[in-house]
């Protein structure tokens, strides 16, 4: 099936600016799906709201278009009554970490098998540029006009430590690399965290002075290396890409049915 | 039939209620008074192939009800006042995307904190207007474990025919009395099935189109049909809309779907209302102590009665004007501030002639209490 069987292409051309990574993300997400010959009518994509949940109205499954913070809440109660989906749900900065921050850290300590993707723009895009708890410290925001004193989260370490059992980190330059990412993240049997590095040249880009979309996505090439290169090694300071952490733990809804197994059994004898 | 006799919590009358009205997925958080749900259906649904999860919060708990609805289970959440007022956010959504769920509110004393033991019934109004924006909602209560059974029961199937979130308001007291309990036989009571869409695969399916009879088939998630949920206003496909037209649309569909079905919705009793002179209005637990009362005074040929009100929301206006028409003093007996009051003041030819009995300090009002509102609006000195 070619890429464009996965869109409800009417609502096309998307709204995302001229520039923006997510576009990417989603190709690279559908790319994934493609390859592993997921049936359309077996994902839920399941949604927050921001720019990057926009990407559930796009694609061709069952679409759930949440509210801000809440993807991760209500993707475990979809994915509890029917563990055969595939529950996928992609999220912004802002909606995964500062109001859906609980949310996020609670569904990879119970490692229920949902894929989570953080399009990590470092801003809050769709309401105009203000600083996300992504930004980091020393950058200019519609709400941080004498630069930002937050310090951010790491992703990566923060799904480690709340026992997520698959954690990547990749960015929309490395689209193929992405969609790679992607794939084991979905086949993964577990809470699984794909942290994609967006660019947002409309709201960060300018206010910070990175220049346009191809200037940013250079950065994205730049700032980063792979887990295990040399170039790695050498300089630290640049971001790490590739997988984290790959573990089997018991899955959640594997674990229920379990429950329901003994539950039964107890109460027929 | 030995068996179907319980003597039970009200809570466990609510777990079931909705035992019997087909629950097979429940999410909830811990808190006092409305505990107890919690834990009888943590070890009752696995037993018949349901799920229960306790959530890390309360508003997580509202949305996993949410996302399991849609995959075609029934759900239901419980929580108290302070988890009510978290939980508002995702009923909201649930109006919005019209997602059938029950939420028990076992109400407590407020606001904030409040009074976690102790007997309220402050929440009348926040589960009509918790939630911001234009909407409707279908409110039930019940005085009684047995009516706590129906009523919850109620609350699934109607939840169910309009595609609504349902609001059980329970109190305290009758959360944790425990009373007598008959559980009726299979079929005894209606059980309203989901109604689910009989078109094919192929077949344009459209989430949001009502039939000629006002209800909308569903889909289940994992199903033939691929559809979208927004919280946004949305068109009869489920996709966002900024049409004014939709917009006006959906708002109207959202409330006359339950306002214009007022008379299939309203749930109430009457106790001694034939020419009773002197009229209660009351509801949950303080209806019991109001129907003591009226009991009381008929045995002395007093003409007292009680209008017990079991849905609250939409609220019968037009049943009470009807019942209060020939009383000379209407006494809405509550624990809050007045809240189910400014609804009958708002409903009776007279309103000059609707007094409220109350009692708002955790206590449970007695029929004493009842007794000296009656001695002052009698004329008879405190």
């Amino acid at each position: 099936m070619a890429v464009k069987d996965y869109l409800r292409q009417r609502f096309f051309p998307h709204m995302w600016c001229p520039g923006c990574g997510h576009g990417t993300i989603l190709n690279s997400l559908l790319r994934a799906i493609e390859e592993l010959g997921l049936e359309k009518n077996k994902i839920v994509m399941t949604s927050g709201i921001g720019c990057s949940s926009r990407i559930s109205g796009y694609v061709d499954f069952h679409s759930l278009h949440t509210m801000h913070g809440r993807a991760l809440a209500c993707a475990t109660g979809v994915k509890l009554s029917r563990p055969h989906l595939n529950v996928i749900v992609p999220m912004g900065d802002g909606d995964a970490l500062a109001i859906g921050g609980n949310h996020f850290i609670h569904a990879a300590r119970r490692n229920i098998d949902i894929t989570a993707i953080v399009m990590n723009n470092r801003i809050y895009g769709m309401t105009g540029g203000q600083f996300s708890p992504l930004s980091g410290t020393n950058i200019k925001a519609t709400t941080a006009p004498y630069k930002t004193i937050d310090q951010e989260f790491d992703v990566v370490q923060l799904a480690i430590a709340a026992g997520a059992t698959f954690v990547a980190r990749s960015t929309a330059f490395h689209a193929k690399e992405s969609t790679d990412v992607l794939k084991k993240a979905i086949q993964h049997k577990g809470f699984s965290v794909v942290e994609i590095l967006s660019q947002c040249p409309t709201h960060y880009g300018r206010k910070n002075k990175e220049g346009d979309a191809v200037s940013m996505l250079e950065l994205h090439k730049t700032n980063t290396a792979k887990l295990g290169s040399k170039a790695l090694e050498k300089n630290p300071g640049l971001t790490a890409r590739g997988i984290f952490v790959d573990l089997e733990k018991p899955e959640y809804c594997a674990e229920y049915d379990k429950i329901i197994a003994f539950a039964m059994k107890e109460k027929v004898s | 039939m030995k068996n179907k006799i319980r003597f039970v919590q009200g809570n466990e009358a609510c777990v079931e209620g909705a035992m019997y009205a087909g629950i097979d997925f429940f999410a909830g958080y811990p808190i006092t008074p409305s505990t107890e749900i919690m834990e009888h259906l943590a070890s009752r649904l696995p037993e018949s192939g349901g799920r229960f999860i306790q959530m890390e919060d309360e508003i997580s708990s509202m949305c996993a009800v949410i996302g399991a609805s849609l995959t075609g289970r029934k759900s239901m959440t419980a929580t108290s006042g302070p988890g009510f007022s978290l939980k508002q956010e995702a009923i909201g959504y649930a109006c919005m995307a019209e997602i059938p769920c029950v939420i028990a509110n076992v109400q407590r004393g407020g606001p904030s904190t409040g009074n976690p033991t102790h007997v309220s019934q402050g929440d009348v109004n926040q589960a009509r207007w918790g939630t911001h924006g234009d909407h409707s909602i279908i409110a039930l209560t019940a005085s009684n474990h047995q009516d706590v059974f129906q009523i919850t029961v109620d609350a699934f199937n109607m939840a169910e025919t309009y595609r609504t979130p349902v609001i059980l308001l329970l109190d305290e007291a009758v959360g944790h009395m425990r009373e007598k309990l008959i559980i009726p036989e299979a079929g005894e009571l209606d059980v309203v099935s989901r109604l689910r869409t009989s078109l094919g695969r192929d077949v344009d399916y459209h989430p949001y189109l009502p039939r000629e009879d006002g209800r909308l088939p569903m889909s289940d998630f994992g199903g033939e049909h691929k559809f979208n949920v927004t919280g946004l206003f949305h068109d009869m496909w489920g996709f966002p809309s900024n049409n004014p037209k939709v917009i006006r649309g959906l708002l109207r569909h959202l409330t006359d779907k339950i306002e214009n079905n007022i008379q299939s919705i309203t749930r109430y009793k009457e106790h001694y209302l034939d020419d009773a002179e002197y009229i209660m209005v009351s509801y949950g637990s303080s209806a019991r102590s109001a129907i003591h009362l009226a009991k009381e005074r008929r045995a002395r040929g007093e003409k007292m009665g009680v209008l017990e009100l079991q849905s609250i929301w939409p609220f019968p206006a037009g049943l009470v004007r009807e019942k209060c028409a020939d009383a000379q003093a209407v006494l809405v007996v509550e624990m809050n501030m007045g809240q189910v009051f400014a609804q009958v003041k708002a409903a009776v030819k007279k309103p000059s002639r609707v007094f409220l009995g109350n009692r708002i300090d955790g206590k449970l009002i007695t029929p004493t209490d009842i007794k000296t509102y009656f001695r002052v609006l009698q004329g008879r000195g405190v």
